[in-house]
């Protein structure tokens, strides 16, 4: 059985990085290259990193089948809120209407809509590896 | 191609194709998931030096990354972890070369990359171009296009994301009721 202390210790030192940066890829992706796909695969990678260092007895061990299956639903849930808040002014997915000036209306609604969308990623790449990482044993 | 980088773009093309027949010829399964990462890391180069850093960085981060660790994963299940060689080779690359004939023929005809005349860069594209900083306000044209513009479509694909978790949820169901 190999010594995974350095790996520990340096995993829980990274975790916190590691979403930050996550964090960083989804607000900076109105700026710079980025966005909610790239975030949620950091996030779920950060995730990932944690269950293989530390396996099924680490504490972030709450994240299984059901709960992660809700919070994919959640992401989808809420970018079709967002179309649908938009069908209060125009059309659905209209999102200049979200707001006193346009381009408000955007940046609100695309910073919504990137969330989202980072929020299924991750769900679906943590529960896929949760799925792989159990039939393996 | 006219750019500074084109020893670049021709190593690491000849890099990805030395690549992908080792991965052919490769016989223990691990060493073949690990060039598969190598093969996605090279691919994001390419992107970048295609000037498209949102899919390098998709690129690198799925391929490279969460892939990987994937493949791993389902290797794990697995009871043998060697392949033994194909059989019929000469047939399959014989199609394989008519095929890439094909291709390399049709390479002939496409335009310049980064063209301003390009057929890609008009209409919809230099509408999106010009009108997103007035309509949009957002810098990045990328995330301007993908989630204002064609917002419809990144729905689309956020529906096939959560089927795959679902389809994998009910898979992994039912194999523990089985159990």
């Amino acid at each position: 059985m190999p010594d995974l202390s350095i790996l520990r210790v340096a995993t829980k030192i990274l975790m916190p990085f590691l979403f930050l940066f996550g964090f960083y890829v989804l607000f900076g992706g109105e700026s710079s290259p980025g966005g909610g796909f790239q975030a949620g695969v950091v996030f779920a990678a950060a995730i990932i990193l944690h269950r293989l260092v530390f396996g099924s007895g680490g504490r972030i061990n709450i994240l299984d089948s059901p709960k992660l299956l809700l919070l994919a639903a959640a992401g989808v849930a809420v970018y079709l809120g967002v179309g649908i808040a938009g069908m209060s002014g125009g059309n659905f997915l209209n999102y200049s209407v979200l707001h006193e000036t346009p381009q408000n209306g955007q940046a609100i609604a695309i910073m919504l809509v990137e969330s989202g969308v980072a929020i299924t990623v991750a769900a679906a790449m943590i529960g896929i590896f949760l799925h792989l990482a159990e039939k393996g044993k | 191609m006219t750019s500074d980088l084109w020893i670049l773009h021709i190593s690491i093309m000849v890099m990805l194709i030395i690549v992908a027949i080792m991965i052919l010829r490769v016989r223990r399964l691990m060493a073949a998931i690990f060039l598969f990462g190598i093969f996605s890391l090279l691919m994001a180069m390419i992107y970048l030096l295609l000037a498209a850093p949102d899919v390098a960085m998709t690129e690198a981060a799925v391929g490279a990354g969460v892939s990987t660790v994937f493949l791993l994963a389902a290797l794990s299940g697995l009871k043998r972890f060697e392949v033994s060689h194909h059989r019929h080779v000469i047939e399959h690359m014989v199609v394989a070369g008519a095929f890439f004939a094909a291709m390399i023929y049709a390479f002939t005809d496409l335009p310049v990359p980064g063209s301003v005349d390009n057929p890609a860069n008009q209409n919809v594209s230099a509408y999106y171009l010009q009108h997103t900083q007035s309509e949009i306000g957002t810098p990045n044209v990328v995330t301007a296009v993908l989630a204002s513009y064609r917002g419809y479509d990144t729905l689309g694909e956020l529906f096939v994301i959560f089927t795959a978790a679902t389809g994998v949820a009910a898979i992994s169901r039912r194999g523990k009721k089985d159990a």
